[in-house]
């Protein structure tokens, strides 16, 4: 434990340093309202903790449901295109074009299909950039399996089930992982992306708007200070399942 | 009866045309220690898994338990083993051996029961619980000999199983292969290309030729059981060792030509 706090001091030193430049050196440069100062932006937290906490879990929960239908898509869908290596052949440079796409800019179409009010076109934009992330990573771990294994689990006269259930998804498991982290991330910028083009007062996208609109420079960055955190505790979330569910494999650190 | 039996087996390969089997005729009879050796792209790998079904010949019969291949591999009567040890990473020693018990059907104690036997038989007690990675690769190795024998097939099938070790994990792999197969009377088909190995663990010698890889020479191993260290040093040992490496000069060894280098290793 102790080992650990010495590991992490010379990080903690150059956050603390940060925070001090950022209050007495770049805040009074910039101006207090292109750039307020830690304290501003913890006293403004402070005043407003319960209005930004709950305005945090209810975007959360947006991208949240995203995430868990956008990351099921892709896993479903690069299982299909694993087993139906043609079906893949002929999908995969799409699902890679789409990829490349900043589907972000999908956002004003999704609240227009759903409504801005209605939580789904928050989960639609989540979860279509969730979607692809997962999808490429998941059906690289499915095909990444060395041929041995594959003869092994012949020799076994294994049918294709087994050899899913045994080999193939589980050495994807690492790889699914690597998709799922990505996506935890994508999923937040959507919610709140989606936010910003109309949704619920209720809403964390929506509350930074409104305070940038109003000039509430402080409120405006307290309430993105809630958008990362709880986007950190999603990945971390994520990162502790991977930790419970990828056994055997020396762990590589993040 | 034979326990092996290929007939005409011939093997083309549609990429490159290559020619990676032909005409190949041979007999292993119950509880032989058969090696195939030759040089890069004689198609010893590709005959070994001819014989396991994972690869089908183009033409010929290949005959394994008195029954034709592909219904020897459903039958599960034989074990194969790789030059990668092939284990699972998420699987402890112990799943990794019961994989195929798994498979079989069998219940979790007549699985922990075999492991434990496996294990003892390939010198691991103790390492059940171990992780692949946390293992050495002579130690790998025998985990992955472990799951092949652990069903009890009658034929193992084994794929350059010490190729990627050091010399000396070799000669003592090599000295414990050979005290499993005297306790389990199982029949062995080894590819290897150490003539070394080749002549110490084998009862036959098969030399193979490349381009097309065909059988050159069959050298019987007359050197007497069980063998130790002590045959590494028998007059015998040597002669044999040179008669193998001549076979193989003859049979074209040192023709690897240039097209088969481009056309790539056997698969």
């Amino acid at each position: 434990m102790t080992r650990r706090v010495t590991n992490q001091l010379p990080a903690l030193v150059v956050f603390a340093l940060g925070l001090v430049a950022w209050e007495w050196v770049f805040s009074p440069l910039a101006g207090k309202f292109l750039l307020p100062k830690p304290s501003a932006i913890a006293t403004a937290f402070w005043h407003n903790r319960q209005l930004l906490s709950d305005a945090g879990w209810f975007t959360f929960k947006e991208a949240l449901g995203g995430f868990v239908f956008g990351s099921a898509g892709g896993i479903v869908v690069a299982i299909v295109l694993a087993r139906w290596r043609k079906v893949g052949e002929a999908v995969m440079p799409y699902a890679i074009a789409v990829n490349a796409i900043p589907i972000i800019a999908f956002a004003p179409i999704t609240n227009a299909w759903f409504g801005p009010l209605n939580p789904h076109s928050k989960w639609a934009i989540a979860g279509i950039l969730c979607f692809f992330p997962v999808l490429v990573n998941t059906l690289r771990g499915l095909t990444s399996v060395r041929p041995e294994s594959i003869e092994l689990m012949s020799s076994y006269a294994a049918s294709q089930f087994e050899v899913f259930r045994r080999v193939r998804i589980p050495s994807a498991l690492p790889f699914i992982f690597t998709g799922l982290k990505v996506g935890t991330v994508l999923a937040m910028i959507g919610a709140i992306v989606g936010d910003y083009f109309g949704g619920s007062t209720r809403a964390l996208g929506v509350q930074i708007e409104n305070s940038i609109s109003l000039f509430d420079f402080p409120f405006g960055w307290a309430a993105i200070v809630v958008a990362s955190a709880f986007g950190i505790v999603f990945y971390l979330a994520v990162g502790a399942a991977e930790r419970l569910s990828v056994r055997g494999v020396p762990s590589t650190g993040d | 009866m034979s326990v092996v039996e290929l007939k005409n087996v011939t093997k083309t390969f549609a990429r490159g045309n290559t020619i990676a089997l032909q005409g190949i005729d041979l007999a292993i009879e119950a509880g032989e220690f058969v090696s195939l050796i030759g040089p890069s792209g004689c198609g010893k790998s590709t005959l070994l898994r001819t014989i396991g079904d994972l690869i089908q010949p183009t033409s010929g019969t290949i005959v394994v338990n008195g029954k034709p291949a592909q219904q020897a591999r459903r039958d599960r009567d034989y074990g194969i083993v790789f030059q990668d040890p092939v284990l699972y990473d998420w699987r402890t020693v112990a799943k990794n051996i019961a994989l195929p018990l798994e498979m079989l059907g069998w219940d979790r104690t007549r699985r922990a029961k075999r492991v434990q036997e496996m294990t003892e038989l390939v010198e691991l007690t103790g390492f059940e619980g171990h992780h692949p990675y946390q293992l050495s690769g002579g130690m790998q190795q025998r985990v992955s000999i472990a799951r092949a024998l652990s069903f009890s097939p009658a034929l193992l099938l084994m794929d350059e199983p010490f190729g990627a070790l050091d010399e000396m994990t070799r000669e003592r792999l090599n000295t414990e292969l050979l005290q499993i197969w005297q306790e389990t009377g199982s029949t062995i088909v080894f590819v290897t290309h150490s003539i070394a190995e080749a002549v110490f663990l084998s009862t036959r010698v098969v030399v193979m030729s490349a381009r097309p890889g065909r059988i050159a020479e069959l050298i019987e191993v007359d050197l007497k059981q069980p063998r130790t260290q002590e045959t590494r040093e028998d007059p015998r040992y040597f002669e044999l060792v040179t008669a193998v490496r001549e076979a193989l000069a003859r049979g074209g060894a040192d023709k690897i030509t240039e097209e088969a280098l481009v056309a790539g290793d056997e698969t």
